[in-house]
Formats: structure tokens, sequence, C-alpha cells
């Protein structure tokens, strides 16, 4: 059995170099070069460059308001359909198989899907038209109006991307027993108490990882808001395409990306702070 | 019963909610270019026309970018099974020490915005010369869907009884031969939606195919850096043809997607 042991060390080497290469050493790159002038030497020069840049203050608000407003309204609205889907039994399959169709939908599609629909003359106009409203087509998704870019951007990420969350949830509440519930019924709890003082408190965990997971993806939102605002609406990870790409500026480009990453890691850190003094609360 | 039926017209509102999107993006790439401008417009189609659809691929460079972005997309999954499945056997059949701090490395890839990526590995591609190729952004492709194809074939591998294997050595099979004649044909649908993964995780992505390419762009890169000058028929089209494959790989792996998604996170 000796010669055996390294063998699971043989199958994992082949991946764990890969991300050395692709995730360790790039990440510790990133770092380097944000702090790090054209000729080498170490400089806070990019941050500056950044901070004083026209665009950063609105990117900053824009990205933390839209996770602010995106990431809770998808909780609630998966639990709700987590919640909903024990309650169907006809057709569960269907509504399962509808309601995760938004996991295969790109970012950049959604855009452009919810474009089609907030355009000058769009879908949402035509509705507006329709019922009285306005007579002429509006213009939506200019400069001049960026509370309905915001608006636009977080109806399309709503609509995309609280799928994930959905399932996140769906397959935590499989691990739960059913046991605790009826027990619960059985003491004569309502469904509304069953639902907060049971199942809530167990699925902790997953809504911590949906929770983690939807936040560092909404810190990096990028072509739906290309796709309906430009720039109209800056956000962070648009900002650091724009200085690599435009302005061929690979050290703001990083100071951007070490930002959504400094906000993330923060992010991470109080939700498993918050969320487990919570759960020893609740134990 | 009543509460039945609220139940079930919520559930039907939601997937109205869902589909309605899909369904008017549908209509305007299948419409003729005076209904794509039309005002007001009703919601259903006026007149089905390929007109939108077909100037959408005939606008040059889009076979191209449809091109490298199957190109990268393949070679993604390629990778991201070839590197991921034995790593999830090894999680999933040997106990070892760094097991843990191997399945904590992996989830914490998970925890990194892409962005952190792209931009060094940008200027790092141009120096060894695999900057604007389908190669550098099917590294990078993979570097996100590695840590789901781990994950999930390791449950994939636990989900195999170990006796069957043990079975096969008994009855003179090597460790390989038992591996590819009674793991692997039981493993395989659930490789192949594995795989599916990764190829949708890689047509999808925009951010660094974006940056990584110049010339060799992938159809979201080619989409994201020419919407701005271009027409609306071009964009509605483009965004319903991004979408279609999505629609029908879910279809596929409907049944793995929350064995992808539920313990991918746990």
């Amino acid at each position: 059995m000796r010669s055996e042991r390294y063998i699971p060390y043989v199958l994992i080497l082949p991946s764990v170099l890969f991300l050395l290469f692709l995730f360790a050493w790039p990440l510790l790159e990133a770092l380097l070069l944000s702090v790090r002038g054209s000729g080498g030497q170490w400089t806070l020069e990019n941050f500056q460059r950044m901070a004083a840049d026209l665009y950063f203050k609105d990117a900053v608000k824009y990205t933390l308001l839209l996770t602010v407003v995106i990431v809770p309204l998808q909780v609630v609205m998966a639990l709700g359909m987590a919640m909903l889907l024990g309650g169907i039994s006809k057709g569960r399959d269907l509504f399962l198989y509808v309601w995760t169709i938004p996991l295969g939908i790109s970012d950049l599609a959604a855009g452009i899907v919810w474009l089609a629909i907030f355009t000058e003359r769009g879908y949402l106009n035509s509705f507006l038209q329709g019922i009285g409203v306005i007579q002429q087509p509006q213009l939506w998704l200019s400069y001049e109006t960026p509370w309905m870019i915001f608006l636009a951007v977080v109806a399309a990420e709503v609509w995309r991307a609280t799928a994930i969350v959905f399932v996140i949830l769906v397959a935590g509440l499989q691990l739960i027993p059913k046991e605790y519930s009826e027990a619960a019924e059985v003491f004569g709890a309502r469904p509304w108490q069953r639902f907060w003082k049971v199942t809530l408190p167990l699925l902790m965990p997953s809504l911590q990882v949906a929770l983690i997971l939807r936040t560092i993806l909404a810190l990096e939102v990028f072509a739906v808001v290309v796709a309906l605002g430009g720039r109209n609406l800056p956000v962070l990870a648009g900002e650091a395409y724009y200085w690599y790409n435009a302005y061929q500026n690979p050290g703001v480009a990083a100071a951007y990306a070490v930002i959504i990453l400094g906000i993330s890691v923060v992010a991470t850190i109080l939700y498993l702070r918050l969320m487990r003094s919570k759960q020893e609360g609740a134990a | 019963m009543n509460l039945r039926w609220l139940y079930l017209f919520l559930a039907i509102v939601l997937v109205l909610w869902v589909l309605i999107p899909i369904f008017l993006i549908a209509t305007l790439a299948f419409s003729d270019r005076p209904s794509v401008f039309a005002w007001p417009k009703g919601l259903l189609p006026q007149q089905f026309s390929l007109e939108t659809i077909s100037f959408f691929f005939g606008v040059e460079g889009v076979w191209k970018a449809i091109r490298n972005s199957l190109t990268v997309a393949a070679m993604t999954l390629v990778f991201s099974v070839l590197l991921g499945a034995p790593a999830g056997y090894a999680l999933a059949r040997y106990r070892f020490a760094g097991a843990d701090a191997y399945r904590l490395l992996i989830l914490m890839t998970r925890a990194f915005p892409l962005a952190i990526l792209a931009i060094p590995l940008a200027v790092q591609f141009i120096q060894v010369g695999i900057y604007d190729t389908a190669f550098g952004v099917a590294l990078v492709h993979t570097a996100l869907a590695l840590p789901f194809a781990v994950l999930v074939t390791s449950s994939l591998f636990l989900g195999i009884p170990k006796e069957l294997e043990e079975a096969a050595w008994t009855l003179g099979c090597n460790r390989i031969q038992a591996f590819l004649r009674v793991v692997l044909p039981l493993a395989l649908p659930g490789l192949a939606a594995t795989a599916i993964f990764a190829f949708v995780i890689s047509w999808n992505e925009v951010f660094a195919a974006t940056l990584l390419t110049l010339r060799e762009r992938t159809l979201p890169a080619f989409l994201l850096t020419s919407l701005n000058d271009s027409p609306l028929p071009f964009r509605f089209a483009g965004g319903f043809f991004l979408i279609v494959p999505a629609l029908i790989f879910i279809f596929v792996i409907r049944r793995y997607l929350f064995t992808l998604w539920g313990i991918a996170n746990r």
C-alpha cells in the first residue's frame, strides 16, 4: 500500500500548478503592477491618478450602490422562489427548468436584452404609450438620467443572476431534514414561524455562500452596464477596462482591480463575521 | 386549496418574468429593419423576417468571432476536464494530507474578481507571445471553470461505489483498466455535464476575452467592442445569438444543475 500514497498528489498536481500560474501569480503581479511606476520604482502614483480621475468617485458610488440594491433583492426573491417551489407539486420540474434558464445567459446578452426594453423606441416606452403615460418616445438611457440607467442595470441583473442564488438555496434546502419542520408543526408552529425559526437558521450556511458569491460578482459588474449605458454609469470594472484598453495604462487599471479585490475581501470577511454571530445567537 | 392557486399564479408570473424578455429579443432578431425601429411596438411580432439576423451574420468579423469563440470554449472544455477530473477523483477516493488545504485553494479562487487576473495576464501574455490568441483566452477561462470541474467531478466520483472498482481489481484489472472500464462509463453523463458547463462559462465570458484579444476577438468581445458604433438590429441579433446555446445547454444539463451549484458551493 505504501506505493499508493503518492497517487492523489500526482492527480492533483496538474491543477495545483495551473492555479499557481493562473491565480496566485497574476494576483501577486496585479498588486505589484498597481504599486510600481513605469520605471519599476515603488510608487502610489497609479492610485493617485485613479483617485484624481473624473470618473473615480462615481464609479465607486455606483458600484457600491448597485451591489447594495441588487444583492438583497436577489436573495429575497430567490428565497421566495425556493419556498414557492416547495408549495408546488404539479409541473415542478418545468418551473425549475424555466427559472434556471438565466444561469446560462451571459451578462452581455442580458444587457442587450434589457436594452431592447429600455431603449428609446423600446418595449417600455411602447407600453407607457399604450397606457397613455407618454406620447413621444422618451430617452431613458442617457447621461442626463443616470438613475434610469441604474434602474435598467438593476432589472437586468436581477433578471439574469437571481437564478444562481435560487439554485444555491434550493440545494441547501434539500439538505435540511424534513423532521425539523414537522416537529415544529407538531408543537403548533405556524408556517411563518417555521420559516423564521427553523428553516431560515438552518439555511444560514447556504445563504452565506450565496451572499458572498453574489456580492463578489456584483462588485465586478461590467458588460451589463456597458451594454445599457456605456460610460454614462461608471463602474469600477468598467474603469479598469477603459484604463487598460483605451488609455493603455495597465498600472491604473491594476489599481482599479486592486480596489475591487479590496472591497470584495472586506465584504467576504464581514459576511463571515456577521453571519457567524447570528448562527451562534440562533443556537 | 386557494393557497395552491396563489402559488401556481406566482410561479407562472416568475416564468413570464424569465421568458418574456427572451421572447422580445427573439422577436426583434427575427423581424425586418422597420419593425426593429417601429414605434410604438406591439408585444407580438408584426412580420417574420430573416433580415436582421442575416444582416448580423453578414457583418465582417462575425463569423471569425464565432469561430474564435467556439475554439476557445472547446479548449476550455478540454483543459478543465483534463485538469479537473483527476483532482476530483483524488478528492473522492483518497484521504490524503493536504486535501482540505487543496479544497480551500479551490474555493478561494472563486473569491477573486476577474479583473485582478485579466490585467496582469494581458501584460504577461504580450511578453510570452500568446496575447491575442485563442489559447491565451482559453487559459484564463480554464482558471474560471476549473474550480467547478474539480468540485463537481469529486461529487460525481463519490457517487460511484468504490466496491465496483475493487471488484474489477480482484477480477484482474489494473487501476487504469478498472477506471476506464468501470468508473468512466458510469461517470460519463456527469463528466459531459461538467464539460458543457465549462463550455458555457467560456462562451459567456466577456471581460477577460476583451482584454486579452485585439484581432482574434471572441463573439462576446467582438460584440462588446462594437456596441457603441453598431446599429440596434446588429446588437439585438447578436444578443439573441449569444443566448441560444445557453438555452440548449441548460436544457441538456438541467438534471445536474443542482449538483453543479449545490456541491460547488460547499
